[in-house]
């Protein structure tokens, strides 16, 4: 096995932490998050689910600082730094990453160009070279199944819905930040797809080298069956921009019954009741 | 190298120095300075016949849909003087950078200020009767010299003739395959200060010929004006590619003019590249004239600073099943501007022609502007055409999606620079042309274009 191309966290190896804490959000002037707490910790397993418009998406491009996303108050911190104050790029390079639901087209830019560049920007000049960064290419699209013709073409250009997650799942491989933001990440993805990119996420959360930290994921999710996949330690129920409940992985089950009917009331009280049972409260 | 004075310079007394009322102007002095011309009789007596009509002339006027958005009307001949005699001087530094990326090459043709100074043909190609002639080689006009371009052919076309200080003409003959491109490298603008440079080749392929020529226009950064006229002829079945990069200083007008004439079954495949200029212009004219022709025509520019790029084209369909792909794609930044006409014409009895025409413009800053205007001209029914034209900032999304993974917004932007050309770039005849444009591109962006905070993109979309 190649080793692990990582960016130069001030603290490789040690146990990280993403604290959301009383986020909340507007876009074109309607507010959409109405206070999102939650504590993230390394090598743990978040999911998010919820119904169309609860915010889910929302809550992902806010994390990551897209424009037209308005933070209207709250913070992000990764291991105390906070990220509302960084741009897209540093927030990536402080050790956050968005599998993005679309996956957007780059005519003539390939995921060597884009990874070259992105390690490169981090200080990895060793690992942006482009025999290391090719031959740790190859590696990782063996490893989720990924057709090598994809390292050579136009990132997601002429790309099915299954191979742009395989591909954005080979970046979260290469790229090895600390918490990784999926969103809708299961979309389009046929079984044997699901399963290898799950696979592969799953692997990075363990942790890798020895003393290294796993990867820490919050997954967005509609459905259940990336949960089958990913196993995740939590589960969080958002419903119109608030986290109604957490919990352990039954809830999804629960879900799966039940749906979100029981949670669409926007006055029910959120408790969490996550690993950190302040909530975020004291972070 | 010596130099007609600029009427309005210095030394303007000059030649004449009592009859300040008989100092010519404009096409009219450059029409007296014909005469000044040396070379065989046949290229003497073709510069008389077009300074005799030059007397009579006018500079074409942005008032004419030809030249609307140009900058013609700016156009003072009088800053300019004809270069009289070839003058030598060592290769430039960026004409040696581009011979280096070419690689193996047929011949190699150094034009200075339009002259032929040196002509050099690999002796594989000589035997296979390939011939690479300046106008003193030749005992006679070049039959196809100046036969095609009549269509287009106006003031400039006639100005280009009168001062045609020499003729590049390479000749393939029929059946002929030659491997290695021919590179003809134009030097102008070197010496005195305002020089007028009329470069011109001819390219000739018999039946079922097949050859790559490859053109570089350079200049330094003095002031410059340069009319390039280069006319096509290709023979039926024969297969052409031609590629052209314009890389002059940002103090050179360029005015350039290529004519292609496409026969039976022959194919036209045409690259440009203009990267240079403060006002450049380029006129591509493709004739499929016999049946079942094809061109193939693709272009890049990059305008940034106060650089103005201007591209003209016709794809002229005169036979049945000819076919054409025009894709030209260009770049502005700061205050540069860019324009963009095409005309697709069908003309009657074009069946089953196909034509397709695409324009694509990135527009990097606010004051930046891009014009793209496709036209048709359909005189055939039995014909299928399209047209694409876009005129846009660089997509917030995909920046966006950049720098989620880490890459800073300069970078990102360079990429999509970079990836916007790319598809073009791939199709460049001669790889390592392509090599040296994406180096060339590349080093223009580190050098200015796109600097942090300089640049445009597009409003986000709605955010889902």
């Amino acid at each position: 096995m190649t080793t692990t191309a990582s960016l130069p966290h001030p603290s490789v190896g040690r146990s990280s932490t993403l604290t959301i804490a009383g986020l909340r959000a507007a876009v074109g002037g309607v507010e959409i998050l109405h206070g999102i707490d939650l504590e993230l910790h390394s090598g743990e397993v978040h999911a998010i689910m919820g119904p169309n418009g609860a915010g889910k998406s929302t809550l992902s491009h806010v994390l990551m600082g897209r424009a037209g996303y308005e933070v209207l108050g709250g913070s992000v911190r990764l291991d105390g730094v906070e990220l509302l104050d960084l741009d897209t790029y540093e927030r990536a390079q402080a050790g956050l990453f968005l599998a993005p639901q679309d996956p957007v087209e780059i005519p003539g830019v390939s995921i060597a160009d884009v990874l070259g560049a992105a390690l490169a920007a981090a200080g990895c000049e060793a690992d942006a070279e482009p025999a290391a960064l090719g031959a740790k290419l190859a590696a990782e699209a063996a490893a989720i199944g990924l057709a090598p013709a994809f390292l050579g073409r136009a990132l997601n250009v002429d790309a099915s819905g299954g191979e742009k997650k395989r591909i954005e799942t080979l970046q979260l491989a290469v790229l090895a930040p600390r918490f990784a933001v999926l969103d809708e990440l299961d979309s389009g993805l046929d079984v044997d797809a699901l399963r290898a990119v799950a696979r592969r996420v799953e692997r990075a959360t363990a942790a890798g080298e020895p003393g290294a930290a796993g990867l820490g994921v919050l997954a967005i999710t509609h459905y259940r069956r990336l949960l089958d996949e990913l196993h995740p330690d939590v589960v969080h129920v958002l419903v119109k921009g608030r986290i109604v409940a957490s919990g352990g992985p039954g809830l999804a089950d629960d879900l799966e019954r039940t749906g979100y009917a029981g949670y669409a009331e926007p006055e029910v009280e959120a408790r969490p009741i996550g690993p950190d049972p302040f909530g975020g409260l004291f972070s | 190298m010596s130099v007609v004075t600029p009427s309005r310079g210095p030394d303007v007394a000059g030649s004449a120095p009592s009859a300040a009322s008989t100092v010519q102007h404009g096409l009219a002095r450059f029409a007296a300075a014909s005469a000044m011309l040396a070379g065989p009789t046949w290229l003497a007596e073709l510069r008389a016949c077009a300074a005799d009509g030059l007397a009579t002339a006018a500079l074409p006027t942005e008032a004419e849909e030809q030249w609307r958005y140009s900058r013609i009307d700016e156009l003072d001949l009088d800053a300019f003087a004809p270069v009289l005699e070839p003058a030598r001087s060592p290769l430039s530094t960026e004409a040696q950078r581009f011979l280096d990326a070419v690689g193996a090459r047929s011949a190699l043709v150094r034009s200075a200020g339009g002259y032929a100074v040196e002509v050099v043909l690999a002796e594989g190609a000589s035997a296979l009767g390939v011939r690479v002639d300046t106008a003193q080689d030749l005992a006679t006009k070049p039959e196809e010299l100046g036969v095609h371009l009549g269509r287009r052919a106006d003031a400039l076309t006639a100005l280009a003739t009168a001062l045609c200080p020499d003729v590049v003409v390479v000749r393939v003959p029929a059946g002929v395959e030659l491997e290695e491109p021919v590179v003809i490298v134009h030097e102008v603008g070197r010496g005195p200060g305002g020089g007028a440079a009329f470069p011109r080749a001819l390219v000739v392929l018999g039946a079922g010929a097949r050859a790559s020529v490859v053109e570089l226009v350079v200049s330094g950064d003095e002031p410059c004006l340069v009319v390039p006229l280069l006319e096509v002829d290709l023979g039926d079945g024969a297969q052409l590619e031609h590629t052209s990069v314009q890389q002059l200083g940002r103090r050179a007008w360029h005015l350039g003019y290529q004519a292609s004439n496409v026969g039976r079954d022959a194919v036209m495949h045409s690259f440009l590249a203009a990267l240079g200029g403060e006002y450049a212009r380029q006129l591509t004219s493709s004739v499929l004239a016999g049946i079942g022709g094809a061109s193939e025509l693709l272009a890049v520019y990059l305008g940034d600073g106060t650089q103005v790029q201007d591209m003209r084209t016709f794809q002229e369909h005169e036979a049945p099943r000819t076919r054409s792909e025009l894709v030209f794609k260009g770049a502005v930044a700061d205050t540069a501007r860019s324009v963009y006409t095409g005309l697709i014409h069908m003309h009657p009895g074009a069946k089953r022609a196909d034509a397709s025409q695409t324009n694509r413009n990135l527009v990097l800053s606010e004051g930046a502007h891009a014009d793209s205007v496709p036209n048709l001209d359909i005189e055939e029914n039995d014909v299928r055409c399209s047209h694409a034209s876009a005129v846009g900032p660089i997509d917030a999304d995909q920046l966006f999606y950049l720098a989620t993974r880490g890459v800073p917004r300069e970078v990102a932007e360079r990429l999509i620079l970079l990836g916007f050309f790319d598809d073009l770039l791939d199709r460049a005849p001669v790889p390592g042309v392509a090599a040296y444009l994406r180096a060339a591109v590349a080093r223009r962006l580190s050098d200015g274009v796109l600097a942090a905070g300089r640049t445009t993109v597009a409003s986000p979309g709605s955010p889902a």
